[in-house]
């Protein structure tokens, strides 16, 4: 048998080294100032740290990883000015509480379908953040946002604020940009890669086209093919 | 995996809606089944479609029970639940039994004609007698579907409260709010037509009552059953004094044993019996969970459970959405470890599909998962102080480490909790440098160093150890019988643990250990845990080191789809969450949605042997006890 209240002292030593680290750390911290420093939150907050992690939200924020999601938002093409979305209704089927409403842009004269949409509703009150409408959109014409701090009060009318529309929902492809860097840069390399096959396609065409009459029976077999 | 030959491609040659028509392939018998079919005669055994034999004879279930438990050893009953054939016209009860030792569970059904409109369908035996473990499933059973168990000891709704009108889970039955059957529904696109959920009133044509009933008169008793049940036994005072009937039932008559001589000397004494409620709203029960203890003194002689406060009866969201859609709401079972239940989930729907996930994606799971047990164990084990009285302190010191695990979880997959990130086939992400870098860091340097920080805070401490050692004793053979799985039987001395009884993923390829004690106790159930959590370190180390040479980016076997169709079957999938075992139980028609999406959750069938457990101890100690089964109540009353 061991003594009695060894057990305790030693956890009372674990709580003391906790005590001691985090006046360790921010001494360390102070010394070490001139050096290449980390801010205080990120320093805090990684698994090297030994001291206090506490980071005093909303005086100080961490930095959001890129995946985070929160609510979705729909992407403008800021060089055309037009919406990605073509209200292909494949967000509206994969949203699991089915939060998504979309109301589709019908040809005045022909009344046919145009691809892009006339509402797009999100119900955010029921929206689960999964994410599936951003992962599962072909054209990435909808995103899932960064900003987690939506609040109302009463008077502000929450229940009709948290439904988001067209409006509200639509923002710039420079702050998808911005939120979501390797995104972006694999959406601008399939642009380019997109692009690059497009303009070899026509550079073949055209070298078809400017000398059809050079080998006119050898060109022949795989147009009809 | 349970049944293997659940739906082979063979199974139906010709083409799908052709084949749903036709009679379901049925199931190819295992040995054991076999035994069961030449002992009772092949009129009473018969193979069902697909998993498991057909009981014919619904009077000779016990029978069939008692034979499988003591002949065939298949000594606990781990999935009991109904899937309501509208088109046939009955219900399915389908039972399912293993064996603590190992192996596929055995699955047997009954089947019961359905009954008109709300009324209660013909009763089935209860196999409370057989399987303690099939009490608060049968429970379960009757209040989502209206199938009364005869011989139960309790038989009251569980999930749902006393008065509720209809079987929820009932294909005729519609929720408020109804929309459709099955998502994707039709007003969303093109069309548009967009209302607040709030807006369509709810107590309109949504809402049924019973024939003949007023809102307006109508004062609510819902808990008298509850009371009832639980005043038996109790002493009751005579005016004058001198008489005392008492009824002592069985339980208490153990407490005053376990009391030792001091019995004799109480039970001269005039003393009440009193009831208290802990809960739903108290720190100690981990959430909405109302424990109603019947108190002599301050020693606990009978305990209830009232459940249901966090119902939001996940199985029927889960038949309304499509395969995909179901797995972020997995996620909100057990909300403390939503990557571990996804496994589950995708496992069973993958093994009716027949797909196999990538080499890639197998490891990703595997660390996934492994990390959420460190996770979850660290937050059981600091709550678990929290019940003891050392408010806080503990359990922040091991909450920072689990909040290092979150940071992973969430830059890899969005989320902290709500992650979302298994797919049919694959995961949804891969990890870049940057995150790899982070979990080597956790894995080869913070979390050995906290483990053993952890250990020095608290396997010495004389205060846990005179807290814990002794109490909420429950020996092997009462543990298996109720069906307890997880840390909880293996602090039991049963090495019990899906991942080697039944394997699933890629585990073999892993060198780790099964930890078992044999104390049975709050203490051992604290000490396996922190030995399980060395053990997930070596499977994450392993993970990590293998993974290097698996293809970056290779996550995703096969296309990426959003609308899944599942071929006609059903199948039972099981992982080792670090709660116990999670099982699904999915019946596919064929089409876009599940037609029956049981979970059997590990939280919810564990306590069933809390009344056990506590009885004869001190009101205090119940909230231990109650911490070390370590329950999550979004995967106990779903």
């Amino acid at each position: 048998m061991s003594l009695m209240g060894i057990g305790i002292l030693k956890g009372l030593g674990v709580t003391l080294r906790h005590f001691i680290d985090t006046y360790a750390e921010d001494l360390k911290y102070i010394l070490n100032k001139s050096g290449v420093q980390q801010p205080r939150p990120l320093r805090r907050q990684s698994p090297k740290n030994r001291g206090l992690v506490t980071v005093e939200y909303p005086k100080e924020r961490l930095p959001l990883p890129e995946n985070f999601r929160y609510i979705p938002f729909l992407v403008k093409d800021t060089q055309t000015n037009d919406d990605k979305c073509t209200s292909c209704g494949i967000c509206a089927k994969v949203c699991p509480p089915q939060c998504i409403w979309i109301v589709r842009t019908e040809d005045p004269v022909t009344k046919r379908p145009v691809p892009q949409p006339k509402q797009f509703y999100i119900d955010t009150t029921i929206c689960m953040n999964c994410g599936y409408c951003a992962e599962f959109c072909p054209f990435d014409a909808i995103k899932m946002d960064h900003n987690y701090e939506l609040s109302y009060y009463p008077e502000e009318q929450p229940h009709k604020r948290l439904i988001h529309d067209k409006h509200i929902l639509t923002k710039p492809d420079t702050y998808h940009a911005a939120i979501h860097p390797s995104d972006w840069q694999r959406e601008l390399a399939e642009k380019a890669a997109e692009e690059e096959k497009k303009r070899a396609a026509a550079e073949a065409k055209a070298k078809a086209a400017a000398n059809p009459a050079a080998a006119p029976s050898s060109t022949q077999p795989p147009a009809s093919a | 995996m349970s049944q293997t030959p659940t739906n082979p491609p063979a199974a139906k040659p010709a083409a799908g809606h052709g084949a749903k028509a036709a009679a379901p392939k049925l199931a190819v018998l295992t040995p054991e089944m076999q035994q069961l079919q030449q002992h009772f005669g092949e009129a009473l055994i018969t193979p069902a479609p697909f998993v498991g034999v057909l009981v014919n004879d619904k009077r000779r279930l016990v029978d069939v029970a008692r034979y499988l438990r003591d002949e065939l050893k298949y000594d606990s009953i781990t999935n009991l639940t109904a899937v309501d054939y509208i088109k046939e016209g009955y219900f399915e009860v389908v039972y399912q039994v293993q064996r603590s030792t190992g192996g596929e569970p055995l699955t047997f059904k009954a089947r019961v004609p359905r009954p008109q409109g709300n009324d209660l369908s013909e009763p089935l035996p209860s196999l409370t007698a057989v399987y303690a473990g099939a009490d608060f499933q049968e429970r379960e059973v009757y209040d989502m579907f209206g199938i009364p168990f005869e011989g139960h000891p309790d038989l009251r709704r569980i999930l749902l409260w006393e008065g509720f009108y209809g079987w929820p889970l009932r294909k005729d039955w519609h929720e408020p709010y109804y929309e459709g059957d099955t998502k994707p529904f039709e007003s969303r696109w093109p069309g548009g037509d967009h209302k607040l959920a709030e807006e369509r009133v709810p107590w309109e044509d949504n809402v049924n009552y019973p024939p003949g009933f007023d809102p307006l008169s109508f004062v609510a008793n819902p808990d008298a059953g509850l009371y009832d049940s639980m005043m038996h036994g109790v002493r009751v005072v005579q005016s004058d004094g001198s008489a005392l009937t008492t009824q002592q039932n069985g339980t208490a008559t153990a407490a005053a044993e376990r009391n030792g001589g001091a019995a004799t000397a109480l039970d001269e004494l005039q003393t009440d019996q009193i009831i208290v409620n802990m809960g739903p709203q108290h720190p100690s029960t981990h959430g909405v969970l109302r424990m109603v203890v019947k108190l002599d003194g301050e020693t606990v002689t009978d305990l209830k459970l009232a459940l249901g406060y966090l119902h939001r009866n996940h199985e029927k969201i889960g038949e309304r959405n499509t395969w995909l859609h179901n797995i972020p709401y997995t996620d909100r079972l057990d909300y403390i470890c939503g990557l571990a239940n996804e496994w589950g989930y995708v496992l069973t729907v993958e093994k009716m599909m027949g797909i196999k996930p990538t080499e890639r994606a197998e490891y990703l799971r595997v660390l996934m998962a492994e990390l959420t047990r460190i996770q979850s164990h660290f937050w059981a084990i600091g709550f678990l102080l929290n019940d003891l009285g050392a408010f806080y302190t503990p359990a922040l010191y091991f909450i920072t480490e689990r909040d290092l695990i979150l940071d992973l979880f969430e830059s890899v997959t969005g989320s902290r909790l709500m992650c979302n990130y298994f797919r049919f086939g694959g995961v949804a992400r891969d990890l870049t440098e940057a995150q790899l870098a982070h979990a080597k860091e956790l894995a080869f340097e913070r979390i050995p160093r906290k483990i053993d920080e952890l250990e020095a805070l608290l396997t010495d401490n004389e205060i846990v150890r005179a807290r814990t050692i002794g109490v909420g004793y429950l020996p092997a053979d009462r543990s298996i019988n109720y069906s307890l799985t997880g840390p909880c039987i293996r602090a039991a001395g049963v090495p019990y643990d899906i991942r080697r009884v039944d394997p699933y993923g890629i585990y073999d390829r892993f060198d780790f250990d099964i930890p078992v004690l044999y104390g049975a106790d709050v203490y051992d159930r604290y000490r396996v845990r922190v030995m399980e959590m060395r053990q997930s370190l070596r499977i994450v180390q392993q993970c990590l080191k293998q993974m290097e040479d698996t293809r970056w980016g290779d996550i995703q076997a096969g296309k990426k789809a959003y609308n899944h169709r599942v071929p006609a079957g059903q199948a039972y999938g099981r992982v080792e969450t670090p709660k116990g075992e999670l099982g699904f139980y999915l019946v596919s028609d064929g089409g876009q949605n599940a037609y029956r999406y049981h979970v059997r959750s590990s939280s919810f069938i564990n306590l069933n042997s809390l009344k056990e457990m506590v009885v004869g101890h001190k009101v205090a100690d119940a909230v231990v006890i109650l911490g070390s089964l370590d329950i999550v109540l979004g995967e106990v009353d779903r």
